[in-house]
């Protein structure tokens, strides 16, 4: 069965090899989606601090804001291939080794956490206030308000976010991968373009753009599912 | 009980103080329906805000059924706000949850297990009338409907205050009205203590018992609402109760209608909280066999009765006349000849 479809990818590609292709794309599919759990569960939190922090917030401090502001702004600021190499003594430390899929994942999160956390304080901040304040009015503690209130009504926009920071996340993965984590990016770069075999490129290329259109789906399907306005 | 001690709040912006409520005294009473009138500004919402301290206030006292709200700290706020129910201008409820989630939305708060919950939850539906409606969510509702579902959420914990912070405003009067009935049948019902905010005098007259007055944060003058109603003395409540009645001492018209009449005379009827004589011009005209016509007037029903005056014109004998009077005179209305025959 695979060596029939090898033979028929060949004809047109003749330098794919469908085993390390699928090993690749698999490689992509668990740094995006470990990422992304990362990503979800960090920008959230950062998302609520500077939401609850902020002017008008239940937990209002001008200096705490100020200072996961400044660290989610200089985070956003630096390229992520700089990141990547900035961080490589702790990924050493963390992961134990700075290659393959795993060593890609701190960089990953610490770089996408910061800008799905702007997107989760404005997706908070689109929460009626009235509502919140219906809540209090009702007794409800800072963790109910957090967690029945907060999250439920701003769930669409956080799942529109985090499809958005997936999308980049897979961009990211792909240039992780020229530094040798694995996945199609690393694919693209040693097997096709390195030994000039484009059509490996291609190939690559055209998975990417697959695995885009469906995180895309995926998250705008669960988000409309989930918006009851 | 509700006693509202020299209560004050003051707003501090950047370039002035706000002096939202100043010095406010008000008592309550257990079960009735307490108005506060007052127009854009007076600070009627940061008033009923204080009362739950959704504001803090900058001095004064709240107490409620003798616990001074203001002295509480956290935790014990917050198990006392179960106890107050609120309802909004906008209704406020969760668009993420439906109907019934909304509803047992503060019941899950005070910590009421799951089958207790749906129980409840089933009979508030019943009471505000929505059976049918409860899996639908909020944005497939009327506003009407949404204000019910915002009662029954504000009546699942059992409170013993309710306050409606211009409840009604975003409704159409049909609407209106309908959850003003509500309100009342709650109220008796239950026995519930409603505060309620307001600028549109029909609110107050429909259905308070007392009513206050604010302007520039305090309470210019207070009373049943039929005193209020009869004898306004500020000129903003003069201009409230012209809302409803229209202004009764400056009509033109009456000049014209009372001059073409020759004979017999026009009597101003004054109705003041009528239960027992609504039908007197029936009576009059029946019992003393005498012509009697409507010319003129507005009556107004409120918690406490009829309100209102109706200017009629009667004829006959003198004889006849002076014993419709009488008869009248005898009732609880006020009668007042405004013009003899000529
Ligand atoms: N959080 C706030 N900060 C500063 N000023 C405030 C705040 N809330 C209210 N005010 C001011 O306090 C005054 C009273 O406001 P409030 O909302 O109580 O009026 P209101 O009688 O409810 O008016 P409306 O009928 O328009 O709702 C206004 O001058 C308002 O600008
Ligand atoms: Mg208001």
């Amino acid at each position: 069965m695979l060596d029939n479809m090898q033979t028929i990818v060949n004809q047109w590609f003749p330098n794919v090899d469908l085993e390390d292709l699928w090993i690749a794309t698999g490689e992509t599919f668990y740094m995006t989606l470990l990422s992304l759990v990362g990503t979800f569960i960090l920008g959230i939190l950062l998302g609520l601090l500077l939401y609850l922090t902020a002017r008008g917030g239940i937990w209002q401090n001008k200096t705490f804001n100020f200072i996961v502001a400044t660290i989610v702004n200089v985070f956003r600021a630096i390229p992520f291939i700089i990141l990547i190499l900035l961080l490589f003594p702790f990924t050493d430390f963390i992961v134990g080794t700075i290659r393959g899929p795993n060593a890609a994942l701190p960089a990953l999160i610490i770089g996408s956490a910061p800008f799905y956390g702007r997107l989760v304080e404005i997706a908070l901040r689109e929460v009626d206030k009235g509502v919140i304040e219906a809540a209090k009015s009702m007794g409800a503690k800072t963790s109910t308000i957090i967690f029945k209130v907060l999250l439920p009504e701003s769930m669409p926009a956080l799942i529109s976010g985090i499809t958005v920071t997936a999308i980049a996340l897979i961009g990211y993965t792909a240039v992780a991968g020229v530094i040798g984590a694995g996945g199609l990016g690393d694919f693209a770069y040693f097997y096709g373009f390195t030994r000039r075999d484009f059509d490996v490129v291609f190939v690559c290329t055209v998975l990417i753009v697959l695995i885009v259109f469906l995180f895309q789906f995926i998250g705008d399907t669960i988000s409309n599912k989930l918006d009851k306005r | 009980m509700i006693s509202i001690k020299n209560l004050s709040k003051v707003f501090s912006t950047k370039t002035s103080d706000i002096h939202a409520v100043k010095n406010l005294d008000l008592e309550i009473n257990s079960g009735e329906i307490f108005g506060v009138i007052g127009y854009s500004g007076a600070g009627k919402s940061t008033f009923i805000r204080l009362i739950n301290r959704l504001e803090d206030p900058t001095s004064g006292q709240v107490e409620i059924n003798g616990e001074d709200i203001t002295k509480l700290d956290k935790n014990k706020l917050r198990i006392s706000r179960q106890e107050i129910g609120m309802i909004f201008q906008h209704f406020n409820l969760l668009w993420s949850r439906t109907i019934r989630e909304n509803i047992a939305f503060p019941l899950e708060i005070a910590g009421i297990p799951k089958a207790e919950r749906l129980e409840k939850v089933d009979e508030l539906i019943e009471l505000v009338g929505l059976a049918g409606r409860e899996n639908a969510y909020p944005s497939e509702l009327s506003g009407g409907q949404k204000q019910r579902v915002g009662i029954a959420r504000a009546l699942a914990n059992d409170p013993k205050v309710l306050l409606c912070d211009e409840a009604t405003s975003a409704l159409d009067p049909e609407t209106t009205d309908s959850i003003l009935d509500l309100l009342v049948d709650i109220n008796e019902k239950l026995g519930l203590t409603i505060i309620l905010i307001t600028h549109e005098m029909h609110v107050i007259r429909k259905i308070c018992h007392r009513v206050a007055v604010m302007e520039e944060g305090k309470v210019v003058e207070q009373g049943d609402v039929l005193d209020v109603f009869l004898h306004p003395k500020k000129a903003v409540t003069k201009k409230f109760v012209e809302q409803v009645m229209g202004d009764q001492t400056q009509d033109d018209s009456l000049e014209v209608i009372t001059s073409t009449y020759t004979s017999g005379k026009i009597l101003r009827l004054h109705f003041v909280g009528e239960l027992t004589n609504q039908a007197l011009i029936s009576q009059v005209a029946r019992q003393l066999n005498m012509e009697i016509s409507i010319l003129q007037g507005k009556v107004t029903q409120t918690q406490k009765g009829a309100y209102g005056s109706l200017v009629v014109h009667i004829d006959g004998t003198p004889e006849e006349m002076e014993r419709a009077i009488d008869y009248i005179t005898s009732t609880s209305v006020r009668v007042e000849v405004l013009d003899s025959a000529r």
